[in-house]
C-alpha cells in the first residue's frame, strides 16, 4: 500500500455500463476520485446506477468502457490480476452472503488462510479480535442460520475486514434488515469510519450519510448529478432532481 | 392367506409344466412339501444357489465401479456445463472461451445421446460394437453403465450448483477467490450436500438397471436366476428369489438415504 491519507486511491474515468447494446445505460459516463480515508456515500433513486457503480469498483460488474484505477493500477486492463486486487477491497452485500456451510469463525478465516497464506491459529486469533470489536465473539462457532439479520451483517463486515482491505465497499448494507437491527450495523460502520477506513457506501440511510459521510454523491440515470459535502447536499441542494429526491426520502 | 398362496403357487407350478400328478387344491402339508421340493430342486441341487451368489457378486461389482465412474464423469461434465453457463457472458473472446465452448458442446452431445437412448441398447452397442474386441464382459458393463449413470449424475450435480445463490459466488469472488477456488471452497461443498440424497437415489436406480446385463451374456443376479429357470423349468422360485434379493438391497439403501437426509437436515438447523 502506497497511498497516504488524502491521496487518490480509486480513480474512475468516464465509466459506462450498457446492457442490450446501448438500449439500457446503467452507467453513463461516471468520473470521480476516491481518496484515502474518505467515507463516500452514494445516494439516488432505485435504478439510478449506484449499485452498478459500486459493483464495478471491484469488477463484479464489468464496465462496457472507461477505466478504474486502484492504487495506481488499471483494474479494467486485461493484464491485471483482479483476484489479487479484490483481496484489498472488502465488500459487504445487501443480503450478507455468509457461507451457510461454515461456522462464523470459518467464514472469517477462509480468505486469510487460503488467500493470504496465514496460519490457522493466527487467522483465528485475528478473527477473534474483530469479533470482539462487533460484540459477537461468543458466536464464533455458530452457523450463520443461527444468527439474526443484524448479527449476520456485522459478521459479513468483519469477514471482509479479516482480509485487511484498504477500501470497504458497502452495497445497501441495511436494506434487508428489520428496522430494529439497522442501528447495530450502522454503529459498526461508524466505528469503522472513525478508525480511518476508506469507505464507499450505497445506502438509503440519510442519517448515516449526513453524520458519517465525508462526501455524498447523488446519482440518477447512470450519471453523477451532484457531489458535495453532506452539509451542502442536505441543506443546500442545487439540482432539482436532488431536491425532489430529498423531499421524498427525508 | 395360506389357501390363496397355495392356489397361486400350484397355479404357477401348473403353468410351469410341473403340475403332473398334483392336485390344484392340495392340503397345506402337500403345499409345504412341494415348496420344499421346489426349493431344493432350484437352489440346493447341483449347488444352483451359486448362480445367485456369483450373480449378486457381479451385480455389486458392476454397480459399485459404474457408480464411481459415473460420479467422476458427472462432476466433470457438471463443472463444464455450469462453468460455461456462468462464465460465457463475462469471459472475453479468446482461446480459453473457445475451449470451454468446445467442451460444453461435447458435454451436451454426450448428455443428449445417453439420455435419449435406452441403457440396454447402449450396453449392447458397447459390447458388440465399441468393445467388440474385448471379452471382458464385466469391464464393458462397468464402462457402459458408468457412462450412462454419468449423464444423470451430471444433471443432478449441475442442478445442485445452479441452486446455490449467486450471492455466494459473488461473496467468494469479492474476497479474492478465483473462479475455480470459489467453486472448490464455497459452491461445491454446498451443492454436494444439497444433492447427496438425489445421488444416493441414482445409485439405487443403477443397481436395478444393471439387471439388463444378461443381454450381453454377463451373469449378474438376474441372469443367474434366469439360468436356474432354464435348468429346472421352474420359474417361480428363482425369479421370486431374484426379486426378493433386489428388494432387500434397495430397501437397505433407501433406508440409508433416509438416514442421510435426516442427518443433513440436522446440520442445517
Amino acid at each position: 500500500m502506497t497511498a497516504e491519507k488524502g491521496d487518490v486511491i480509486i480513480s474512475v474515468k468516464d465509466l459506462k455500463k450498457y446492457y442490450n447494446g446501448e438500449s439500457i445505460k446503467a452507467l453513463d459516463g461516471v468520473t470521480t476520485d476516491i481518496r484515502k480515508g474518505e467515507v463516500v456515500v452514494i445516494i439516488g433513486p432505485s435504478g439510478s446506477g449506484k449499485s452498478t457503480f459500486l459493483r464495478s469498483l471491484n469488477l463484479l460488474e464489468r464496465p462496457t468502457s472507461g477505466t478504474i484505477t486502484f492504487d495506481g493500477v488499471d483494474i479494467t486492463s486485461k493484464a491485471t490480476d483482479i483476484n489479487k486486487l479484490r483481496q484489498r477491497m472488502g465488500m459487504v452485500f445487501q443480503h450478507f452472503n455468509l457461507f451457510p456451510h461454515l461456522t462464523i469463525i470459518k467464514n472469517m478465516t477462509l480468505g486469510p488462510i487460503k488467500l493470504r497464506g496465514m496460519s490457522k491459529a493466527e487467522a483465528e486469533r485475528r478473527s477473534k479480535v474483530l469479533l470482539e470489536r462487533v460484540g459477537l465473539v461468543d458466536r464464533a462457532d455458530a452457523y450463520p442460520s443461527q444468527l439474526s439479520g443484524g448479527q449476520k451483517q456485522r459478521i459479513a463486515i468483519v469477514r471482509a475486514l479479516a482480509m485487511n482491505p484498504d477500501v470497504m465497499l458497502f452495497d445497501e448494507p441495511t436494506s434487508a434488515l428489520d428496522p430494529e437491527m439497522v442501528g447495530e450495523v450502522l454503529e459498526v460502520m461508524k466505528d469503522l469510519a472513525k478508525s480511518g477506513m476508506t469507505m464507499v457506501c450505497v445506502t438509503h440511510e440519510m442519517g448515516f450519510a449526513r453524520e458519517v459521510g465525508t462526501r455524498v454523491i447523488f446519482m440518477d440515470c447512470g450519471k453523477i448529478i451532484e457531489e458535495n459535502t453532506p452539509e451542502q447536499i442536505f441543506t443546500n441542494p442545487q439540482n432539482e432532481r436532488l431536491v425532489s429526491f430529498l423531499q421524498k426520502v427525508l | 392367506m395360506l389357501s390363496f398362496l397355495s392356489s397361486l403357487y400350484s397355479g404357477v407350478v401348473f403353468l410351469a409344466g410341473e403340475a403332473a400328478g398334483q392336485s390344484s387344491s392340495g392340503s397345506a402339508g402337500d403345499i409345504w412339501q412341494s415348496l420344499r421340493d421346489d426349493f431344493i430342486n432350484n437352489f440346493i441341487s447341483e449347488k444352483r444357489y451359486m448362480y445367485l451368489l456369483k450373480g449378486l457378486g457381479i451385480t455389486f461389482q458392476v454397480t459399485f465401479f459404474a457408480a464411481l465412474l459415473g460420479i467422476l464423469l458427472g462432476i466433470v461434465v457438471a463443472l463444464i456445463r455450469s462453468s460455461y453457463d456462468k462464465l460465457k457472458d463475462e469471459m472475453r473472446p479468446g482461446f480459453a472461451k473457445g475451449l470451454l465452448g468446445f467442451f460444453n458442446f461435447i458435454a451436451k452431445f454426450y448428455l443428449t445421446i445417453i439420455r435419449g437412448t435406452p441403457v440396454v441398447v447402449q450396453l449392447m452397442i458397447a459390447y458388440f460394437i465399441i468393445f467388440a474386441a474385448s471379452n471382458n464382459k464385466v469391464l464393458v458393463a462397468i464402462l457402459a453403465f458408468g457412462f450412462n449413470s454419468g449423464a444423470y449424475v451430471a444433471e443432478i450435480i449441475r442442478s445442485g450448483i445452479m441452486s446455490i445463490d449467486n450471492g455466494q459466488f459473488e461473496a467468494g469472488r469479492s474476497l479474492g477467490f478465483g473462479y475455480i477456488r470459489t467453486m472448490i471452497h464455497i459452491i461445491i461443498p454446498q451443492a454436494f450436500k444439497n444433492v447427496l440424497p438425489a445421488l444416493a437415489n441414482e445409485f439405487i436406480v443403477l443397481i436395478k438397471e444393471t439387471s439388463v446385463s444378461g443381454y450381453v451374456g454377463l451373469q449378474d443376479l438376474t441372469k443367474g436366476g434366469d439360468i436356474i429357470r432354464s435348468r429346472t423349468y421352474s420359474a417361480f422360485m428363482p425369479l421370486i428369489a431374484v426379486a426378493l434379493i433386489y428388494l432387500v438391497i434397495v430397501i437397505f439403501f433407501s433406508r440409508m438415504v433416509t438416514l442421510l437426509e435426516r442427518r443433513l437436515r440436522n446440520s442445517d438447523r
